[in-house]
């Protein structure tokens, strides 16, 4: 098997399993659906550029090989976003539960009605 | 020009990116510290009330930098801001022109009235409302005026950010559990958008939008394909911001439980997804007739009318006013996005106008909701007979106003947005479509509006109530009064408007021209880099666009 195969399937099963954590009717399960999925993608956006073996991220006229630098700092930007929302998402999901006394994550018509 | 104006209308594009960001985080300072009250600091009241001025000085220099941009941009020229002086592609550009413009200002108009309410009612119901509400201001105009597709997915996340922040202001279980969803369902679109955007990089080996405009003619068939998935897949992304059919349903919820200055502020963040839509798809790709057009653009029209007439019927079926206020921005949306899906400078231009003041009037109609709910105790906003309103006549009148427009009577401007979009559809195949839909969204429209009109001011109990304090009236009603004098002035220049907005179609279109503009330095130096073949790229100069 190719690393280009390795990498899509493990992209490819890690998105599986955050689908289907995120179509999970509980906050814990849903908020950790979003992490895997900001795994997958920060992987994906990693391939984007291509896979080189034994070749760093640096342009120099000096070395024969090097890898496309951008990728991996769009990732970061990616990662950082990510870290930051799924971090707000907990809180807002204890708040909501210390308030609600209920993890679950459907809302019923009652719920929004009451939203005055 | 002295030389002071000409640095101002230069620096203009990042002022309005980094003045409402500082002046959120020096907000967030003072907010810090007046919540934990230590002995001999000033009394919470006398804070509050300096954090008030502070916030409304701010917003008063966004909107008028936000208005002398639109001035500038209003002339025709489109104006580039290189980040760190990195000539684009290589660093971030961004870019003003008509379309950015335009947005701005909207922006600008309803997040100045959405303040001044805020201030006069809801500010001091959680914390640091001030420091956010700048904060997604900020973020909006970035999202308006950024030149770089990855720089697009970073505004639109401090944007959302804020907003998942403010949907929670003044808490309470059922902003909670909306929010819930609400932050599920933006960070899913940014896992896609995400996507989109590596799939572009692989394809393009470059995220400026001129870049991309420029560079898609000379694609191979497989990294068109990759593009063409990445469309797909943003438009998917731009539709759920835009809350388009299917992708609509986060929204009824959330608006409706926000607090009423945040919906009125959040009437302009769905058209963030439709600038995104025209912006990216339109204007760089060419909508349906271009290199890229994919089945997914072909999939709008059908989208843009089912959206707007399930956004009808939600409003139709809905039980109280807010909710259907937000059903009736799903309907705006959809109608907006038929005259994009129209895909001629013409459609786009209509949809611009249409959206412009449907905007106006959603934020319009957010506010008067809010100060009737406010004269009707514990009922509030739901569509049941109560006890008569305290001043029937001027809420009336507003409503009355307001709910014309949404409806396209003329002469409000929602009619003439409306007969735009009929126009510009003549010639398209899908023209019966759109002209029954147009008409039965009206209709509906109007029974809904009607239905809940007659309720709340002709079905009155004789007995008195209480009535809840609502705050300061006199400045609840200030907003109020600019947003209807916006409204009648959008009847009286309502052809100069349309120009501007069919000038900027028309702007965004030339893709020639915006490719010049921005890659002016770096053209000739700008080589490719796909297929990445691991070596440095040739710098050998080529043909200028």
């Amino acid at each position: 098997m190719t690393l280009e195969g390795l990498v899509a399937s493990a992209i490819g099963i890690v998105t599986t399993v955050a689908v289907y954590l995120l179509l999970q009717p509980r906050a814990f399960a849903t908020a950790l659906g979003l992490t895997l999925l900001s795994y997958a993608v920060n992987l994906f956006i990693f391939v984007a550029g291509g896979l080189w073996i034994d070749a760093p991220p640096v342009l120099d006229a000096g070395r024969r090989l090097s890898t496309d630098p951008l990728p991996q700092a769009l990732i970061l930007t990616a990662i950082v976003i990510g870290f930051a929302t799924t971090a707000y998402l907990l809180a807002l999901a204890v708040r909501r539960f210390a308030v609600t006394g209920d993890e679950r994550t459907h809302l019923t018509p009652k719920h929004t009605e009451d939203a005055r | 020009m002295s030389d002071a104006a000409t640095a101002l209308f230069t620096h203009l594009p990042i002022l309005l990116i980094v003045w409402p960001l500082g002046w959120g985080v020096l907000l967030l300072l003072g907010a810090a510290r007046s919540s934990d009250h230590p002995p001999g600091s000033d009394h919470p009241e006398t804070s509050l009330r300096r954090e008030r001025w502070l916030s409304l000085s701010g917003a008063a220099i966004t909107l008028l930098g936000a208005s002398l941009l639109s001035w500038d941009a209003a002339h025709g020229a489109i104006r580039v801001y290189t980040l760190g002086d990195w000539p684009a592609p290589f660093g971030i550009a961004l870019v003003s022109d008509r379309l950015s413009a335009l947005f701005l200002l909207l922006t600008a108009l309803v997040a100045s009235s959405a303040l001044v309410f805020a201030i006069g009612s809801w500010d001091h119901r959680g914390r640091a409302f001030h420091p956010l509400f700048h904060i997604q201001w900020a973020g909006l105009n970035g999202a308006f005026l950024t030149g770089d597709i990855f720089n697009l997915f970073v505004f639109f996340e401090v944007l959302l950010i804020a907003s998942y922040a403010l949907l929670t202001h003044g808490l309470g279980a059922a902003r909670l559990r909306v929010a819930f969803g609400y932050v599920v369902v933006n960070l899913t679109a940014s896992a896609l958008f995400l996507l989109g955007l590596a799939l572009l990089y692989g394809a393009y080996g470059s995220l400026n939008l001129a870049d991309l405009a420029h560079r898609t003619a000379a694609l191979e068939p497989q990294p068109l394909f990759l593009a063409r998935v990445a469309a797909a897949l943003l438009l998917v992304v731009f539709a759920l911001k835009a809350a388009a059919a299917p992708l609509y349903l986060w929204l009824p919820a959330a608006y409706s439980a926000a607090s009423p200055p945040v919906a009125a502020l959040f009437a302009v963040m769905t058209k963030v997804g439709i600038y995104a839509i025209i912006r990216v798809h339109w204007a760089v790709w060419g909508g349906e007739w271009g290199v890229l057009g994919s089945a997914a653009f072909g999939l709008l029209l059908p989208t843009a009318i089912v959206t707007g007439l399930l956004g009808v019927a939600g409003a139709l079926a809905a039980r109280t006013l807010s909710r259907q206020i937000a059903f009736l921005t799903v309907a705006s949306v959809g109608t907006s996005l038929i005259g994009v899906a129209l895909a001629t400078p013409k459609g786009i231009a209509a949809a611009l106008f249409y959206l412009v003041q449907s905007t106006v009037t959603v934020a319009l109609l957010f506010l008067v909701v809010a100060l009737i709910a406010a004269q009707r105790g514990e009922i509030g906003d739901a569509i049941q007979p109560a006890p008569a309103l305290r001043d029937p006549v001027a809420l009336g009148l507003v409503m009355l106003l307001a709910a014309a427009s949404a409806i396209g009577i003329p002469p409000l401007p929602g009619f003439l947005g409306k007969l735009y979009l009929l126009e510009a559809s003549l010639d398209h195949p899908g023209q019966s479509a759109v002209w029954l839909t147009l008409i039965a969204v009206g209709a509906l429209t109007l029974i809904a509006l009607a239905r809940a009109g007659v309720t709340i001011f002709w079905h009155t109990h004789p007995k008195r109530i209480t009535v809840w304090p609502s705050g300061d009236s006199r400045v609840l009603m200030q907003p109020v009064v600019a947003l209807v004098v916006v409204v009648a002035a959008m009847t009286l220049w309502a052809e100069p408007l349309y120009r501007f907005t069919y000038a900027a179609a028309v702007q965004a279109a030339d893709q020639t021209a915006y490719a010049r503009v921005v890659l002016e330095q770096a053209h000739g130096y700008a080589p490719w880099t796909r297929p990445y073949d691991g070596t440095l790229p040739q710098t050998e100069p080529r043909e200028a666009p």
